[in-house]
């Protein structure tokens, strides 16, 4: 009691070496974070890429963005109802039933694609309002409500697409999503503003810090997230604008994916939400204990229902993303393994399943490994089986981290 | 001196059983009041009554010496009476300063204010002279027993409270720990605010508070100055109700 440290007001910062040791042992106690997502990237790609050097290629590289957009997307949206330790085993086949509405909007309908693509945002919001309000007021346990949503949504694909044909989809504005890309000068602008912004405010945030003596990161630590952020970035965009039409001539291919930047939008908005909002701070006070914020004054009730709004809101812009890539709707649309590869994103990315602990980053690494494995399968010409089978064991083997870093994590008392 | 807090007559039943009978209970800025009692002998459900939890049957509410109405959580609260219960509803996946604030965030528009509330919770433990934790942006799920308790304490009096309510702080902690909260629940009262404890420990009891309110099947058996009666009188009053001229004669008060 009285071999005391006393809080840490200091007035210099910590030094790299501070962070680093800090971070060191976060992960040793069990507070993995994003390490396993991003070691499974690189275990992933360098297999693939000594088996089948196809994979390494620059349109294989903007396939994998375009193929896990649409996963990677619901995956976001699922890490929010994840957060409060519940489950939406509907987002597939919701994301299904808003593609449906988008598609009879404008190919039936013949509307524009803004009121089609709000159409089918509202139906998700109509759909995780009645989702949440069922789970919060009536108290039935997220997963049978999602279970039957599940299969009524099924059903209703299939209605309103009436019993399996399929609809094409003609507008240029939702095809250009997943199948066309920004000029490449564009990507590099946007990646420059990007890194700019990010600077700025890592900047501006130490600054401030510092003026109202409060730790702060040091400048070396900023410059070096930033110096590694423009790294990938640059990479990234100097790939994607390589030519990948084997006929450059006839038609151009080159370019950041459309969907790239919608998704970085999509991270950058809902993270900021997460992080920087009282409304993401109360999610993870629900998350973590939900009577304490009963008792803080939070609507807990309100808190899932949003979660879930958030949740089938995130299912619509996946399912727009699927439609445009398919350029057409069908029954299966959203459907077999979408939600078990969105639900295996968030796991494998590092969102617990028990609740309390999950970024929408996570989601997007996690989204990543999905994608690179349903690609790199592909390409070694393994049947379906096996790649479900491969990525059934990922998504066990990501729940197994969570639940023994879990453990680790309660014995070391971190979490 | 006015009691800051003052009830008086107080009767509280739950359908047939009647819980609280004519119970009187004062509280003085400055000092610490234990408030003992076995169980079942109605010291919860006096808390509750005061935090709003349970409305009263019938009697009066003082605060500040004014009758008040209190109907809700949220109402003894903006009079300034906080009360850390026993689970302490703290958030382990949150960090200090997280948890302090929680459902009060300061805001700067949308945005939430960490570095002001990072200062405020800040000098808040200083305030309490807390030197247990290494740093306040620590998950609260790193913490010993008696940290958390001393972060619950602390979101209770960081919103300026007047009446803290503490539902047995000590119950799990260790011997050093609890020392360490017994001596911050002290260090409140000094500062002047109004302490009420609850405890089944005699010596933690005789070692902080100023009063002893001793509650007895559900009337208030006596309400003494911890300095005019000895350990073995409050146990007696809390046993049987009565010990030589203090507390209840034939179950009713003198």
């Amino acid at each position: 009691m009285t071999a005391t440290i006393s809080p840490k007001r200091t007035h210099e910062s910590p030094s790299i070496r501070t962070n680093v040791r800090g971070y060191a042992e976060r992960v040793r106690g069990g507070d993995m974070g994003a390490l396993p997502a991003v070691f499974g990237i690189v275990v992933l790609c360098t297999i693939f890429a000594i088996l089948r050097p196809a994979f390494l290629t620059n349109g294989n590289f903007a396939n994998l963005f375009t193929q896990g957009a649409a996963v990677t997307v619901i995956a976001m949206g699922l890490v929010f109802v994840l957060l409060l330790g519940e489950i939406d085993l509907s987002a597939g086949f919701a994301s299904g039933v808003c593609a449906a509405v988008l598609a009879i909007m404008l190919s039936n309908q013949g509307l524009p694609w803004y009121v089609a693509v709000g159409a089918a945002i509202l139906t998700g919001v109509v759909i995780g309002t009645t989702l949440g309000s069922i789970v919060a007021k009536l108290g039935i346990p997220s997963f049978v409500v999602t279970l039957a949503a599940f299969l009524a949504f099924q059903g209703l694909v299939l209605l309103l697409v009436q019993g399996g044909t399929i609809i094409a989809i003609r507008d240029e504005t939702i095809l250009a999503i997943a199948n066309k890309n920004l000029p490449p000068v564009l990507g590099w602008i946007l990646l420059a503003v990007g890194v700019a912004a990010y600077a700025g405010l890592q900047l501006l945030r130490a600054r401030k810090r510092a003026a109202r003596s409060l730790t702060f990161d040091p400048i070396s630590l900023i410059a070096i997230r930033v110096a590694a952020l423009a790294l990938l970035g640059g990479l990234a965009v100097y790939f994607l604008n390589l030519e990948r039409s084997r006929n450059a001539a006839v038609v151009s291919l080159a370019g950041v994916p459309i969907v790239v930047p919608i998704i970085v939008v999509l991270l950058v908005v809902l993270t900021f939400v997460l992080r920087r909002t009282a409304f993401g701070r109360h999610l993870y006070a629900v998350g973590g204990n939900a009577e304490a914020a009963r008792r803080a004054g939070i609507n807990v009730d309100r808190m899932k229902i949003s979660a879930f709004v958030i949740c089938s809101s995130m299912a619509a812009v996946g399912g727009i993303m699927a439609a445009s890539r398919a350029s057409s709707v069908d029954p299966n649309t959203g459907g077999s393994n979408v939600l078990l590869y969105a639900v295996g994103a968030a796991v494998i990315g590092g969102t617990s399943l028990f609740g309390g602990k999950g970024r929408v980053l996570d989601a997007v690494l996690g989204g990543a490994v999905v994608a690179i494995i349903e690609n790199g399968m592909g390409l070694m010409g393994y049947s379906a089986g096996i790649k479900f089978m491969v990525t059934g064991s990922v998504l066990l083997l990501a729940a197994m981290v969570d639940a023994l870093s879990r453990k680790r994590a309660a014995a070391t008392g971190l979490r | 001196m006015t009691p800051v807090l003052e009830l008086r007559g107080i009767d509280k039943s739950f359908g047939p059983v009647q819980v609280l009978h004519d119970v009187d209970f004062s509280v003085h800025l400055g000092e610490v009041t234990a408030l003992v009692g076995d169980n079942g002998a109605g010291k919860s459900t006096l808390v509750k009554c005061v935090g709003g939890i349970y409305p009263i049957d019938s009697g009066d509410y003082l605060f500040d010496g004014k009758a008040v109405q209190v109907h809700s959580p949220r109402d003894a609260g903006a009079l300034g009476i906080e009360i850390v219960y026993q689970d302490l509803a703290l958030c382990d996946n949150l960090d200090i300063v997280q948890n302090m604030f929680l459902g009060r965030e300061q805001k700067r528009g949308l945005v939430l204010d960490e570095d002001t509330m990072e200062e405020m919770a800040a000098r808040t433990l200083e305030s309490l002279s807390v030197r247990t934790v290494k740093s306040i942006r620590q998950l609260v799920a790193s913490l010993s027993g008696g940290q958390r308790q001393t972060v619950a304490i602390a979101k209770a009096v960081l919103w300026n409270g007047k009446v803290v309510i503490l539902d047995e702080p000590t119950a799990a902690l260790g011997v050093a720990q609890t020392a360490q909260v017994l001596e911050l629940v002290r260090r409140l009262a000094d500062q002047g605010l109004a302490v009420v404890l609850i405890s089944h420990n005699m010596n933690d009891v005789f070692a902080v508070s100023d009063r002893i309110a001793t509650l007895y099947l559900g009337r208030m058996a006596a309400q003494v100055k911890t300095s005019d009666v000895t350990h073995a009188q409050v146990v007696e009053l809390i046993t049987s109700g009565r010990s030589g001229d203090l507390g209840l004669t034939n179950g009713v008060t003198v």
